[in-house]
């Protein structure tokens, strides 16, 4: 296990190496743009871009360059944005970061409940009507893009039933920090992230169905009743554990995606300043810094939690711990 | 004295478009205790279907059992689920076919033993665990503290089957159910697993149900054959007597397609000509009747019963007959 876990975050370091690496090459040696313009921005002085070049070090090779904004990125973090001129770029993504982990996290932790709850009833009470009404939800819930959702739950929360009992507890859209309160955090967080859940439930239950009604075909499963295991114990123990390997897989890539920006349009409907927001705006005034670093801190995202998504793969299955 | 399992005209009947289809069609059965009954047939014959309707582990939708098994006097058919359950795995266990796919590949096999021994008794979690290392080691498995701590796939097809047979015996069942269980092993641990579930009956006084196709492994381990073709039993007998005194035209078949181990080598081994009818495709008569080189009028008409008290068969070709037939198709 220790060593499945060291495999996988040395593996993580050189992923993230290359994908630097990457990154850098499209901003800074792309043929037939001129980097330093970009950097500078719209309607730059030649001073300006002259400045750029000295400080990028553009004039110097490229292994210089890219050591230059790695330097700038992770170690002194002064990386300045030229559209906002002086506003120091590394600290906002550090700003924006743990609105988006609370978004997300919190979303996650709902809608791996729900999809759990839901995908082993749908499977348990598959064919009966109970089965089709939950299917259907989830269908419903796939279907409802989150814009309209989070809009409407706006629509609602905050406006015309903000003033009953029923909703007067929310707060005005925004983030608060867990630090400042608690509660607070909670109370402003709990739509976004049912809101942003609703689609991760209906798809996630529709796939732990599918695979637990698979699983439930399987062997095992037979010798499991034939050792006397109650039916709920045969899916909840045997069944459920070994079909969790493919809500795993799906639960890795989405939340990497929407930890690394892809809550945009979640943020965006509720004012939540958070790293998909951040970018948003960068690519909107193409300010080249802020795009740079909220790119390369996405990808650690997203990395990084691709790999504690393999070991929890490990934690959960053994045949993937064996392996290798 | 009654049999410890009393199956009587049992029948397992499938839903399909056109109609219901007989899969085990009238089998009848006894098995006393610490007796060891082997049951032979082709794939498709109903053999395992017939164990697993004891259980009612069928586990499709559209399966009808009908029929009666009376387990020490107990019927089980149309038994409550619950009832049922509680005698799976306690008073009752199996033992299936593939050791590769019949274990939780994600539980270790101490946690999978231990599992069926606290659903079954009291036993501390702790003490199950100590119980299945013991078990382990009572099926021959060397070191059975690590064994216990392994997972499936880490183990041989062997030392799986082992494991599982250990787990079917957890709980001291009276009866054991064994589907085919040395058919995906090697031949020298096939031996090994044979020899364990004789030593078995001695050890834990299990009866036995054998399911196999292969008539070395009946004659080496069970007391009584019963063997079957299209869902009926076509003879039954002790072993020792089937073997020198087959009755049934498809036994000769069967014994005539195994290769002899001394003696003349024969060039090719005998087949049986044709197939086993489709179980919607049955004819009236005897099922065998299309097959059969020995096939009379009467055979096309209705099933012959199976007759004899301890060495019944269900053929019509009469006693003075059957020896020169035999002959002609067991000729070397």
């Amino acid at each position: 296990m220790l060593g499945t876990i060291f495999r996988r975050l040395v593996h993580m370091v050189a992923v993230l190496f290359g994908i630097s690496v990457l990154v850098f090459l499209i901003f800074f040696a792309t043929p037939g743009a001129n980097p330093a313009a970009r950097i500078a921005g719209k309607n730059a002085s030649p001073q300006t871009i002259a400045r750029v070049e000295q400080q990028f070090g553009l004039n110097r090779p490229l292994p210089v360059q890219y050591g230059l904004m790695m330097k700038k990125i992770f170690i002194t973090r002064n990386l300045t944005s030229y559209v906002n001129l002086g506003e120091k770029v590394v600290p906002q993504v550090f700003r924006a970061a743990p609105v988006t982990l609370s978004l997300v996290g919190g979303a996650a932790v709902i809608w791996i409940l729900f999809a759990v709850v839901i995908g082993a009833a749908a499977a348990a009470f598959r064919n009966t009507w109970i089965d089709r009404l939950l299917m259907v939800l989830s269908l419903i819930g796939i279907s409802m893009p989150v814009f309209w959702v989070g809009t409407m739950a706006n629509l609602f929360t905050q406006g015309i039933w903000h003033h009953t009992l029923l909703f007067s507890w929310v707060p005005p859209l925004g983030y608060i920090d867990f630090s400042k309160s608690p509660f607070g955090w909670f109370k402003a967080l709990i739509i976004p992230w049912i809101t942003l859940a609703i689609l991760y439930i209906g798809l996630y239950a529709r796939v732990l169905r599918a695979a637990l009604i698979e699983t439930m075909q399987e062997d095992f499963i037979r010798t499991a009743r034939a050792k006397g295991l109650t039916e709920r114990q045969v899916l909840l123990r045997h069944a459920l554990r070994c079909s969790l390997v493919s809500v795993v897989t799906l639960f890795g890539l989405d939340f990497g995606v929407l930890v690394g920006g892809g809550a945009l349009l979640t943020e965006v409907v509720f004012g939540l300043q958070g790293v998909g927001y951040l970018t948003y705006q960068a690519l909107e005034t193409l300010d080249l810094p802020m795009i740079m670093a909220t790119v390369i801190y996405a990808s650690v995202f997203v990395v990084v939690s691709n790999a504690v998504v393999d070991i929890l793969y490990a934690a959960f299955d053994p045949r993937m711990r064996l392996r290798r | 004295m009654s049999a410890l399992l009393d199956v009587t005209d049992l029948a397992v009947s499938f839903r399909t478009r056109d109609g219901l289809v007989r899969a085990v069609d009238g089998v009848s059965l006894a098995v006393a205790e610490r007796e060891i009954l082997g049951v032979v047939g082709e794939s498709g014959s109903g053999k395992s279907l017939t164990v697993l309707a004891v259980l009612d582990l069928i586990g499709d939708p559209n399966a009808v059992i009908t029929g009666s098994i009376r387990f020490r006097g107990q019927e089980l058919v149309g038994q409550a689920p619950e009832t049922l359950r509680r005698l799976r795995g306690g008073a009752i266990a199996m033992i299936f076919q593939d050791p590769m796919t019949a274990l939780t590949p994600v539980f270790s096999i101490g946690a999978q033993i231990a599992e069926q021994i606290r659903v079954h008794t009291d036993l501390s979690r702790r003490a199950a665990k100590a119980r299945a290392v013991e078990l382990l080691d009572a099926v021959g498995l060397p070191d059975p503290a690590r064994i216990a701590a392994r997972y499936p796939m880490e183990l041989s097809g062997g030392q799986r089957q082992r494991a599982v047979i250990a787990m079917a015996l957890s709980c001291n069942p009276a009866l054991l159910l064994a589907d085919e269980p040395t058919t995906a092993l090697d031949v020298t641990v096939q031996a090994q697993i044979l020899e364990l579930i004789r030593k078995l009956r001695d050890d834990f006084n299990s009866a036995v149900i054998l399911i196999t196709h292969n008539l070395g492994v009946v004659a080496e381990t069970a007391d009584r054959v019963a063997v079957m073709y299209s869902g009926r039993i076509v003879e039954s007998a002790m072993t020792a007597d089937l073997f020198a005194d087959p009755r049934h035209p498809y036994t000769w078949g069967l014994l005539g397609s195994m290769p002899a181990l001394d003696g003349v080598r024969r060039e090719r081994l005998a087949t049986i000509p044709g197939l086993p009818p489709a179980l919607d495709r049955r004819p009236a008569g005897c099922a065998f009747a299309p097959r059969c080189g020995f096939v009379r009028d009467v055979c096309r008409v209705a099933p012959p019963p199976l007759a004899g008290a301890d060495h019944a068969v269900a053929c019509v070709i009469p006693e003075g007959e059957r020896g020169s037939a035999r002959a002609g198709v067991l000729a070397a």
